[in-house]
């Protein structure tokens, strides 16, 4: 593998149904800023059936060419087809990077490539940069659940491969009106190729999600100050993707039920964020919830010990502060 | 049917701490664990054997001579055999090592109709060791496997997408990921740990396999690990006191920053 | 003593008790039922047959390893160990004393689960003093026919069958009149009491059990005629460690409670694990579970090397029953005000501990035991 051959910086355009999945955009944002620093091309690599009107969006969040496959044999995702195709063009036109997008898609098909053309993959990256001597790809990524980064290079194959979870990147503004240059390749694809068939794609709502399996936890306790307050917790946890907590004082007032205590005599929790409002930090309450990833308290008492493990405290009454941060997150949310 | 199970014993990363003093990773006292996803690939592959007769169930784990504890594990919870894949030629090898080395000891052991994985391990994290081992073989590959039924000499199987699911088909031999929600994992019995104590588990090492040393272990890595470090400690948290709209467009911004919005 | 396997075993039993007993453990209480569920996933592991052997459904195991899940169950739920009676008391004298005929039916039938036993030695006239029993198993053609009443016997209101010890002749000196018979429960004549309303183990239900003029057939005497107090003696013996792996499991749960409540609660401006006291209270109490764990799994290992456990196995038992107690108690006032309450899972722990030290043998009868192999007679 000569390395000196290989150049340009290419994303892999996730795409379902006709949309570009978001982190695609986010990957782009990033690749140009790898492809400036090494002083290459951004390019994106993108299959599907009928897929030519997408071309326009890559091109504007930064891609300087744009791969597309088109063919009825690649209207849904299937890792054989993808694969198969992705492999073959790689070979063929020999990128130096290729970026997917760390989601189901892009976890399927990404190890699949790198085992078929023999190359180094990087799962789940957090950062990339570039080594200003040698212009290779330094990828830095969680390992022992979080506990442990670390950096890692592919000193010998090309392309140098990375996964990127959706969230992490950031995307440019769009350019309207970029140039940029679209190739359409030959799809050499032939139905025994893919040996898995797709019958089905069911969209379907999560359900409950108990406490302990919960990323996101929105907690109640005694300066609610009454059981309504948990209706508008419950719009909040909503909008953040989370469910509903409370603390034990919430519980024995006949608020809401047993199954929502958190704490010594409830349920132990860890989610991504807890957010505390109205609860004063009792120990057997903290004992139930201080390792979560990120805590965020809203009390009207500056003394609460629940301040002392919070990571953002605000002060205050949250019934003023629960209204803003609901329209905040419902604003956020992009249409699925 | 024959079914194959791949598993692997990593350390409980949920008790793994940082050690505040010298930035490192405390292990001791940290118990091994079979991997959960791969818990849930054995279950998997039990409960085939439960319902279809003949079946066999041989789990198969590359890793150092004490992975040998979680195999009997496997054993106890109902494998009908366990082959550990052990060598110093095999250590320090990243996915794509460690898929070939594991590919060559399905291929040896052959005639399989199904081959289970857990999407991915606790300590790696890379869900790349299953598609990469099914590459080798040359067979299909289904990831995040929710649900999954049996027709003839095909499977039917729910693949978890991140906002709903697929159904996917395909004809054995294939590989199968396994997430959790697929099933609970069924306890040991203690008759099991008894007959798994009473035999010997086989130990295979590079010569035992098809192989050729240049394609194992960390000089056939492609990745490489330039450096390791511990992130950052959390640090202290911040108490603001003023107007909510303020404090709370204070927060957003905060948040967005850390990208956790 | 213990290898590999029973690493393995404890680990299983660890994790069995930590999801399915602890939780349930509290209401278990509360309401005196014991979950179906939890029955049914204790069976498919096979816990309650570990001793049993292999040719009769069970594990073929040791008694290091009944132990091992003796001692993990109660230490999250003490009436837990009740399910496990197969191991000890209702398992025993068909292990020792059947018949391949009567291992195969009752053996096997508590194995696989569809049969639960139960041990009646105990009277309202003979506790302790065993030989003092006044049922009566009269010989008639190919039956003998039983007239008794039993107390207090675990299982008593859901057992399938029952070792029951009576006088097979009564004007016997001392207790070479005494025989065993199994007893189905289905039988006429049979009949069981209230279920008692206990202080403690509130999960296994314990009552009377009568029987007027039941009718057994000789093929259910277990063993010779005569051989009923050696059979009863004998199955006690081996029991001892099993029942003494319950005060064991019940003592460290208790100082479980006592070291997570002692580093969470604060007074004086710093957690009470600080104070002295406490510290003193935590490293006696830790000492005493260890000598108590020694006295147990060395009781276990000698009785899988074959050797007599007579006093070990007492000594096991009088030290765990008291340690339990004795650990429960100051486990209890470490929590002060709050380990009085409900909420907190000493309250039911103290409660529970208080039968180990009476029940297959009080204390003082363990103390005559191990002062009579001492001294001899």
């Amino acid at each position: 593998m000569e390395l000196k051959n290989y150049k340009n910086v290419w994303v892999f355009a996730e795409q379902r149904a006709g949309v570009i999945t978001p982190v695609v955009l986010e990957l782009l944002g990033e690749g140009r800023r790898l492809a400036d620093e090494i002083g290459v091309k951004l390019c994106a690599i993108l299959l599907g059936e009928n897929i030519a009107s997408l071309t326009d969006t890559l091109i504007e969040y930064g891609a300087d060419i744009v791969y597309t496959a088109d063919s009825p044999l690649l209207k849904n995702y299937t890792t054989e087809g993808y694969a198969k195709v992705i492999s073959d063009v790689i070979n063929e036109y020999m990128p130096e990077i290729v970026l997917y997008g760390a989601t189901n898609i892009g976890r399927d098909l990404a190890p699949r490539i790198a085992a078929r053309i023999s190359v180094g993959l990087t799962a789940d990256c957090t950062k990339l940069e570039i080594d200003p001597e040698d212009k290779k790809l330094m990828q830095t990524r969680p390992a022992f659940g979080g506990n442990l980064m670390a950096t890692i290079i592919c000193p010998d194959t090309r392309p140098q491969m990375s996964t990127v979870r959706p969230g992490v990147m950031q995307k440019n503004q769009p350019e309207k009106g970029k140039n940029g240059q679209i190739v359409k390749l030959q799809v050499a694809l032939a139905d025994k190729d893919i040996r898995t068939i797709v019958r089905e794609i069911v969209k379907s709502k999560k359900e409950l999600v108990s406490l302990t399996d919960a990323d996101v936890i929105v907690s109640g306790g005694r300066g609610l100050g009454n059981p309504e307050g948990f209706e508008l917790l419950k719009k909040l946890a909503d909008a953040m993707g989370g469910v509903v907590g409370a603390s034990r004082a919430a519980v024995d007032s006949g608020w809401i039920d047993h199954s929502h205590q958190v704490g010594q005599t409830g349920t132990t929790v860890k989610p991504k964020i807890y957010v505390a409002c109205g609860i004063s930090g009792a120990i057997q309450h903290l004992a139930g919830m201080q390792t979560s990833d990120l805590i965020i308290a809203i009390n009207k008492n500056e003394r609460a010990p629940i301040f002392d493990v919070a990571d953002y405290g605000l002060v205050g009454d949250l019934y003023e502060y629960i209204p803003l941060l609901i329209a905040a997150f419902e604003a956020e949310k992009t249409p699925a | 049917m024959k079914i194959l199970v791949c598993a692997k014993q990593v350390p409980n990363t949920n008790e793994v701490k940082i050690d505040p003093v010298k930035g490192t990773l405390i292990r001791e006292g940290v118990e091994s664990i079979l991997n959960p996803d791969d818990a849930n690939a054995l279950e998997a592959a039990l409960t085939i054997k439960d319902h279809i007769e003949g079946t066999t169930v041989t789990v198969i784990s590359m890793g150092p001579p004490q992975a040998k504890e979680m195999l009997n594990e496997c054993l106890a919870m109902g494998a009908d055999n366990a082959v550990l894949l052990s060598d110093r030629a095999f250590g320090g090898a990243d996915t794509w090592a460690t898929s070939n080395t594991i590919a060559a000891a399905l291929r040896k052991i052959g005639d399989y109709d199904i081959i289970f994985a857990g999407r991915q391990a606790i300590d790696g994290d890379t869900a790349q060791v299953g598609p990469q081992i099914a590459e080798r073989l040359d067979i299909p590959q289904i990831t995040y496997v929710q649900d999954i039924k049996l027709d003839g000499h095909k499977v039917v199987v729910q693949r978890q997408l991140e906002d709903g699911y697929e159904v996917i088909e395909a004809q054995m031999p294939v590989m199968l990921t396994c997430i959790k929600e697929l099933n609970n994992p069924r306890y040991m019995t203690v008759e099991g740990i008894y007959d798994a104590y009473a035999s010997e588990i086989p130990v295979w090492g590079l010569t035992d396999l098809p192989l050729d040393e240049t394609k194992v272990g960390l000089k056939a890595s492609p990745t490489k690990v330039f450096r390791s470090f511990t992130p950052a400690p959390k640090g202290k948290g911040v108490v603001w006191k003023g107007s909510p709209r303020e404090l709370t467009g204070k927060l957003w911004e905060e948040l967005k920053e850390k990208h956790i919005i | 003593m213990l290898e590999k396997k029973h690493e393995m075993i404890r680990k299983l039993a660890r994790e069995f008790a930590e999801a399915e007993l602890a939780p349930r453990a509290a209401e278990v209480d509360e309401t005196g039922v014991y979950s179906d569920e939890a029955l049914a996933l204790i069976r498919k592991s096979k816990f309650h047959a570990v001793t049993i052997p292999k040719k009769y459904g069970g594990c073929g195991g040791d008694y290091r390893s009944a132990a091992i899940v003796v001692e993990e169950f109660s230490r999250k739920c003490a009436t837990s160990a009740t399910p496990l009676m197969p191991n000890s008391l209702s398992g025993a004298p068909l292990m020792y004393f059947g018949n391949e005929q009567q291992k195969q039916k009752y053996l096997r039938g508590m194995a696989e689960g569809t049969m639960i036993g139960a041990f009646g030695i105990t009277e309202p006239g003979a506790g302790s003093d065993t030989a003092a029993i006044t049922t009566t198993a009269d010989k008639d053609g190919d039956y003998y026919i039983l007239n008794g009443r039993k107390c207090f016997i675990t299982n008593g209101p859901i057992c399938d069958f029952i070792t029951v010890f009576a006088k097979t002749d009564v004007n016997a000196r001392g207790v070479s009149g005494i025989s065993a018979f199994i007893v189905e429960s289905g039988w006429e004549g049979f009949s069981r009491g209230k279920i008692e309303d206990k202080l403690g183990i509130r999960g296994s239900k314990t009552c009377d059990i009568i029987m007027e003029n039941v009718r057994v057939p000789k093929e259910n005497l277990l063993g010779r005629e005569g051989e009923g107090f050696k059979i009863c003696m004998a199955t006690l013996d081996s029991g001892r460690i099993t029942v003494a792996s319950q005060g064991l499991g019940i003592a460290q749960g208790a100082l479980d409670e006592a070291i997570k409540y002692t580093k969470e609660r604060i007074q004086f401006g710093k957690p009470i694990s600080k104070l002295q006291n406490t510290q003193f209270e935590i490293a006696e109490m830790s000492t005493k579970v260890e000598c108590g764990r020694l006295l147990v799994y060395q009781a276990a290992w000698m009785k899988d090397m074959g050797q007599n456990i007579t006093t070990k196995a007492a000594m096991a038992k009088y030290y765990c029953g008291d340690l339990c107690n004795d650990i429960a108690y100051r486990s209890l006032q470490l929590h002060g005000g709050y380990g009085f309450m409900k909420d907190y899972p000493i309250e039911r722990i103290y409660r529970d501990a208080r039968i180990v030290s009476i029940y297959e043998g009080t204390s003082e009868i363990q103390k005559v035991v191990i002062a009579g192999n001492i001294l001899g007679k």
